[in-house]
C-alpha cells in the first residue's frame, strides 16, 4: 500500500517534470552504451562493431525511452495531451468547420442551460422560505367570480386559526391591494408606493427574518395602534439609498406618520411568489379589527405541523370552513365557506408546470438536432480524412487510438461549445431576471446556479458522445486498404456513408418538423388570445392613479370628479376621460347581485364583479353600450339609484327579458338598471366573461380612483399637461405615470407570449439547423459525384435534368423526414393540447403551413447545390479526376 | 525448448534486479544488466534498455535508491542500491517464487508421466 501510494505520487511528479527525467534517462543510456562499447572493445571488437553490438544489445534507445516514460509517468494523460494537441492543430487548420461547430453547439447548449435555469427556479428549487414544503395555500374554490369569491373574512380567518389542530401557524394577506395604493409624502414630490397589508404573523409563518430592524410589535398590530411599515429591500435601496438610519424614523404614508420598523431581505419578494409581475415596495400590518366588516378580503397561508401530512391538514380545513360565519356579529348574513388547498409551491408554479416541461422538451430537441447536425458535419469531415486515418493506421496507430482521437475531437468541440453556451446562458438569464413586467413567479430568484453548471457539463458530455459516436462507429468499419487505394471515390463504403448521412438528415428534418408544428400551434393560440374581444379598446388609452379628498361626502365627490374630468377633457389631444376605482385585468371585487323579488339559495346566489365608474368612463374605455344610457352627473346621492350591467349579468338575472328599468339588488342598494354593456374580460384575458355591474361614485363609495383617458396622441406626450391639471386641482397628487391599457393587456398575456417566443425561437433554430443539414449532405454528394455528373453531361444530359436530379434527391430526404415528423407531431400535439387556446391539436392549417414551410426551406437548401451541379463543366470535371 | 532465449514473465525482471542489488551492492544500470545476463548464463532474452523501466519503477516504489556516482573507469553513472523496504519486498517475492516454481514443477511432472508428449 505504502509502495503504491509512493509510486502514484512519484508518477504524478514524473508527469509534470518530464524534461529533467528524459534528460536523466538520456544520460544513463549514453553511459550505458559507452560502457558496453568499451567492454566490447576490451573483448577484441573493432570500435564500430563494438558500438553496433552495444546498440543491438540495448534494443532501441527510442523504445526504451518510451517504455521509461510510460512506466514512470501517466501514459493515459500523456496520450490525452497528445490527442488534445493534435486536435487543436487540426481544428486550427479547419477553422471554418471549428467555428461553425462551436457556434452551433453553443446555441444548443446555451439554450438548454438557460431553459434549465428557468425550470430549476420555477419548478425544481424549493420556495425561498424556511421549510417551504410545510406551507399550504388556502383559498375559496376558484370560480368565475373575482377575488371576493376566493377570499375569507377576518372572522373566518380567526376562527380557522383558533380551531385547527394541524397547523403550526396560519397567516394571511389582504388580497385587494393594488399598484401604487400608497402615497409617500414629505420627501419632495409625492411618490406613489405599492404595498400589501399582511397579517401580523405573516413573516414568522413564512420563516423570513428582516434584513434590518424588527418585525411588528403587538401595539402596532391593533386597531388605532402605532402605524408601522416594513420596507422591501429594493425600495429601501432606491428610495432611501440604503440608509440604515431610516429604521426607527417615521415616513408619511397617505399623510399618516408611519414608523419604519425594518427592511426585508433582498431574497424576500412578495410579488415574485404571490403576484408574479408585480413588485411590492412596502408591507403594512393588516389589522383584523379594521377589516372585519369589509367582507371577504384575506388569502390564507398555513404552516403544517411537523409530522402532519398535508393531506390531513387539507381534510381538516375542508371540514372546518363550512362552519364559519361570514360575520360573527351578523350570523344572519349566513355561514359556510369552503376551503381549496394546495401546497404553496403548487399554487405558485403548478399551472406553469406543463408549459415549462414543453419548453424543456423543445430545447432538448434542439440539442438533439444540434448533435445530429454535428454528427453530419463530422462524418463529412472524417470521410475527407479517410486517407489520413488509413495512413496513420498503416504507420502503426491502433484502431482504438484513432477512435479515441475522434472522440477527443468531439469532446474538445463540445467543451468549447459549453463554455460559449454558458456565457450565452448567463446573458439570457440575467436579462430574464430583470423582466419585472413578465408575469412569471420567482423570476427574481433566477440565476445560473451550481445545479445548472452540473447540467451544462452533463449535456456537454452527452452531446459529445452522441455526435462523436457516428464518425467513430463508421471509422471502425472502414476498410483501410480500400481507403488507401481508391481514396473513397464511388466505393461501397461511400454509398453506405451517404445512407447514414441521409438517415441523420431525415432525423433532423423530423425533429424540426415536430418543433415547428408545436410552435405553430402555440403561436396560433397566442394570436387567438390577442384576438379576443376584450370588451374594451386598449389602444390609445391609458390610466393614471388620481387622488382627491372628498371627506367621505358623495355629493362633494361628484363635484370634485366632475370638475377634474371637465378640466382633463379640455386638454387638447384628450378624446374622452372617465374614472373607475378598479381597472379590468388589474384588480377586482365581487358582490352579490340579484333581481329584486327573487330569493336565491346560498348555492346559486349570483355574484358580479363591481366597478364604481363616473359618467364618460364607458366611452374612455371604448366599451360598447348595447342598450339604455350611460351614467350622468344627475344620478346624485339623493336620486334614484342606478346600475349598468353587462350582458352576462342581465342574462343571469332576467333570462330572455328586457332588463332595462328593472330593479337589481346589489351590495346594500336596490338600483334601477339603466344600461347594458357588452361583456368585458375583467379577471383575465383567457377567462370566460362573468357577470359585471357598474355603479356611479355618487351613489357608492369607490376604493381609489383610476383616471382613464382616450387620446389622439401617445399618452406619454400628454402626461405632463394632465399632471399639471391634476396638480392644480390637488397639490397632493402623486407623481404617477400613465399606464397604457395595452401594457395592462400585455402583462396579462406575458406568460403565454414568453413561451411562444421561446418555443418559436427554438423552432426557428431547428429549421435553420435542418436546412444546414440538408445543404451539407446534398452539397457533399454533389462534390463527390462531380465526375459522374460530368460524364452524364458529356453524354448529353441537360443542365435542367442534372438540377432536377439533385433537387429530387433533396425532396426525397425532406419528404421522408416530414412524414416521420408529422406522425410524431400528432402525438406531441395531443400532449400540449391543454396549452392551446381556441386551437385544435390537429389544426389542419398549422400542420399544412408548417409542412409547406419545411418543404420550401428544404427546396432552398437543395437548390444551391443543384445550381452548382448544373454549372459543372464536363471537360474540367473529367480532366481533374 | 531449443536455442530460443527465455521471454521474461511480467515482474520477474524486477525481482532479478532486486536480487542482484541485494547480492552485489550498489551498481549502475549497465552493471545490473550484465550481471543478470551472466547469472542467467545468457539464457534470458533481455533488451538491456528495458532494465531502465524496471529501475525507475522500483525507485518510484521506494524499494531501491539511486544517486549519481563515478564508475570504475571514471565515468559519471547512476548507482542503484536496495533499500530496507526493498529487502523486505525481495524476501516476500522470493518466497512467492519458490512456492510457485515448486507447484509448477509438480504440475509439469504430472503431465510428463501421463505420457502425452
Amino acid at each position: 500500500m505504502k509502495a503504491f501510494l509512493l509510486q502514484s505520487m512519484n508518477r504524478m511528479r514524473a508527469f509534470i517534470h518530464r524534461e529533467p527525467l528524459d534528460q536523466q534517462f538520456d544520460e544513463e543510456a549514453a553511459a550505458h552504451l559507452d560502457m558496453a562499447t568499451e567492454e566490447n572493445i576490451r573483448n577484441g571488437m573493432a570500435p564500430t562493431e563494438a558500438r553496433r553490438q552495444a546498440l543491438v544489445r540495448f534494443g532501441g534507445v527510442q523504445q526504451a525511452r518510451e517504455q521509461h516514460r510510460a512506466t514512470r509517468g501517466l501514459p493515459f494523460l500523456d496520450v490525452l495531451l497528445q490527442d488534445l494537441r493534435y486536435t487543436l492543430r487540426t481544428l486550427r487548420r479547419d477553422r471554418g468547420f471549428a467555428i461553425v461547430a462551436v457556434l452551433i453547439l453553443a446555441l444548443g447548449i446555451g439554450a438548454n442551460v438557460a431553459v434549465f435555469s428557468v425550470v430549476n427556479t420555477i419548478l425544481l428549487r424549493p420556495l425561498p422560505f424556511h421549510d417551504p414544503q410545510q406551507l399550504m395555500w388556502i383559498q375559496g374554490p376558484p370560480h368565475e367570480g373575482g377575488l371576493s369569491g376566493v377570499t375569507y373574512s377576518a372572522d373566518a380567518f380567526e376562527a380557522y386559526q383558533r380551531r385547527n389542530h394541524s397547523m403550526q401557524g396560519v397567516t394571511a394577506y389582504f388580497a385587494f391591494y393594488g399598484t401604487s395604493d400608497y402615497k409617500l409624502t414629505g420627501r419632495g414630490e409625492p411618490q406613489p408606493v405599492s404595498g400589501v397589508p399582511v397579517v401580523g404573523n405573516f413573516f414568522q409563518v413564512l420563516g423570513v427574518q428582516p434584513y434590518l430592524g424588527r418585525l411588528w410589535t403587538p401595539d402596532e398590530l391593533v386597531a388605532k395602534g402605532r402605524p408601522a411599515v416594513l420596507l422591501s429591500y429594493y425600495f429601501w435601496r432606491r428610495e432611501f439609498r440604503g440608509d440604515r438610519s431610516i429604521i426607527g424614523q417615521t415616513i408619511d404614508l397617505n399623510n399618516i406618520p408611519t414608523l419604519v420598523t425594518g427592511v426585508m431581505p433582498r431574497s424576500f419578494d412578495f410579488g415574485s411568489v404571490f403576484a408574479p409581475g408585480a413588485s411590492m415596495d412596502i408591507y403594512v400590518p393588516a389589522i383584523p379589527d379594521e377589516i372585519r366588516t369589509w367582507g371577504n378580503t384575506l388569502l390564507l397561508v398555513g404552516r403544517v405541523k411537523p409530522g402532519v401530512p398535508m393531506g390531513q391538514a387539507a381534510a381538516e380545513a375542508r371540514m372546518l370552513f363550512p362552519d364559519f360565519y361570514y360575520n360573527n356579529k351578523h350570523p344572519e348574513y349566513g355561514k359556510g365557506y369552503s376551503a381549496w388547498t394546495q401546497p404553496l409551491k403548487e399554487h405558485v408554479s403548478g399551472n406553469l408546470r406543463r408549459s415549462l416541461i414543453v419548453l424543456w422538451c423543445a430545447v432538448g430537441m434542439i440539442l438533439l438536432i444540434v448533435c445530429v447536425n454535428l454528427s453530419n458535419l463530422l462524418l463529412a469531415r472524417t470521410a475527407a480524412r479517410d486517407r489520413e486515418f488509413a495512413m496513420r493506421s498503416a504507420l502503426g496507430a491502433g484502431r482504438g487510438r484513432l477512435v479515441r482521437q475522434l472522440l477527443t475531437e468531439s469532446f474538445v468541440l463540445s467543451a468549447a461549445g459549453a463554455v460559449l453556451g454558458l456565457a450565452f446562458a448567463y446573458g439570457v438569464v440575467a436579462w430574464l431576471a430583470h423582466q419585472g413586467s413578465l408575469a412569471l413567479p420567482l423570476l427574481n430568484e433566477l440565476r445560473v446556479d451550481p445545479k445548472a453548471l452540473g447540467w451544462t457539463v452533463l449535456i456537454a458530455v452527452i452531446a459529445a458522445v452522441l455526435f462523436g459516436l457516428a464518425p467513430g462507429l463508421r471509422f471502425s468499419r472502414v476498410d483501410l486498404q480500400g481507403a488507401l487505394k481508391d481514396g473513397g471515390h464511388g466505393s461501397t463504403t461511400g454509398r453506405q456513408h451517404d445512407r447514414m448521412r441521409g438517415a441523420l438528415v431525415i432525423t433532423e428534418v423530423a425533429l424540426a418538423c415536430v418543433l415547428l408544428v408545436g410552435a405553430g400551434l402555440l403561436l396560433r393560440s397566442f394570436l387567438k388570445v390577442l384576438d379576443i374581444n376584450l370588451g374594451f379598446q386598449p389602444e390609445h388609452a391609458a390610466a393614471l392613479k388620481v387622488d382627491y379628498d372628498d371627506g367621505g361626502n358623495a355629493a362633494k365627490r361628484g363635484a370634485i370628479l366632475k370638475q377634474m374630468l371637465d378640466k382633463v377633457k379640455a386638454i387638447p389631444g384628450i378624446e374622452a376621460a372617465g374614472i373607475t376605482d378598479m381597472l379590468p385585468l388589474d384588480r377586482n371585487r365581487d358582490w352579490n347581485l340579484g333581481a329584486k323579488g327573487v330569493t336565491y339559495s346560498a348555492k346559486d346566489q349570483p355574484g358580479a364583479l363591481v366597478q364604481i365608474v363616473t359618467p364618460g368612463y364607458l366611452d374612455a374605455m371604448g366599451m360598447r353600450l348595447k342598450e339604455g344610457r350611460d351614467f350622468s352627473w344627475a344620478d346624485g346621492p339623493t336620486n334614484q339609484r342606478v346600475v349598468i350591467l353587462d350582458e352576462a349579468a342581465a342574462k343571469r338575472l332576467w333570462p330572455g327579458q328586457d332588463p332595462i328599468g328593472r330593479i337589481a339588488v346589489i351590495g346594500e342598494g336596490e338600483p334601477r338598471v339603466i344600461g347594458i354593456v357588452a361583456d368585458v374580460r375583467d379577471t383575465g384575458v383567457e377567462d370566460s366573461d362573468g357577470p359585471e355591474a357598474y355603479l356611479p361614485p355618487t351613489q357608492e363609495n369607490p376604493v381609489g380612483a383610476e383616471l382613464v383617458v382616450r387620446t389622439t396622441q401617445p399618452p406619454d406626450v400628454l402626461a405632463k399637461s394632465v399632471m399639471a391639471t391634476l396638480r392644480a386641482l390637488n397639490p397632493g397628487q402623486t407623481a404617477t405615470e400613465f399606464r397604457s391599457l395595452d401594457a395592462l393587456v400585455d402583462h396579462a398575456v406575458s406568460p403565454r407570449r414568453f413561451f411562444v417566443v421561446l418555443v418559436g425561437a427554438f423552432a426557428g433554430l431547428g429549421l435553420l439547423l435542418a436546412c444546414l443539414g440538408i445543404y451539407g449532405v446534398i452539397s457533399y454528394s454533389v462534390t463527390r459525384q462531380t465526375q459522374e455528373i460530368g460524364i452524364r453531361m458529356a453524354l448529353g444530359s441537360s443542365r435542367a435534368r442534372v438540377q432536377l436530379g439533385v433537387i429530387a434527391r433533396t425532396m426525397r430526404l425532406a419528404v421522408v423526414g416530414i412524414a416521420a415528423g408529422v406522425a410524431a407531431s400528432f402525438f406531441v400535439a395531443q400532449l400540449i393540447a391543454s396549452l392551446l387556446f381556441g386551437t385544435k391539436p390537429f389544426d389542419p392549417l398549422t400542420f399544412a403551413a408548417m409542412t409547406a414551410l419545411l418543404l420550401l426551406v428544404a427546396l432552398l437548401a437543395g437548390y444551391l447545390p443543384a445550381l452548382r451541379a448544373s454549372r459543372i463543366d464536363p471537360m474540367v470535371a473529367l480532366r481533374t479526376n | 525448448m531449443g536455442d530460443a532465449k527465455l521471454d521474461l514473465l511480467q515482474g520477474t525482471l524486477d525481482l532479478m534486479v532486486l536480487q542482484t542489488l541485494a547480492a552485489m551492492g550498489p551498481l549502475h544500470g549497465y552493471g545490473i544488466a550484465r550481471r543478470i545476463e551472466q547469472v542467467s548464463g545468457e539464457e534470458v532474452l533481455l533488451n538491456q534498455g528495458t532494465i531502465y523501466a524496471s529501475l525507475v519503477r522500483l525507485v518510484q516504489r521506494g524499494w531501491i535508491a539511486a544517486e549519481w556516482g563515478t564508475s570504475e573507469n571514471n565515468r559519471r553513472a547512476r548507482f542503484y542500491s536496495i533499500t530496507r523496504d526493498g529487502r523486505r519486498q525481495l524476501a516476500e517475492d522470493t518466497r512467492y517464487w519458490q512456492r510457485l516454481s515448486e507447484v509448477m514443477s509438480r504440475m509439469l511432472a504430472l503431465e510428463t508421466e501421463g505420457g502425452k508428449r
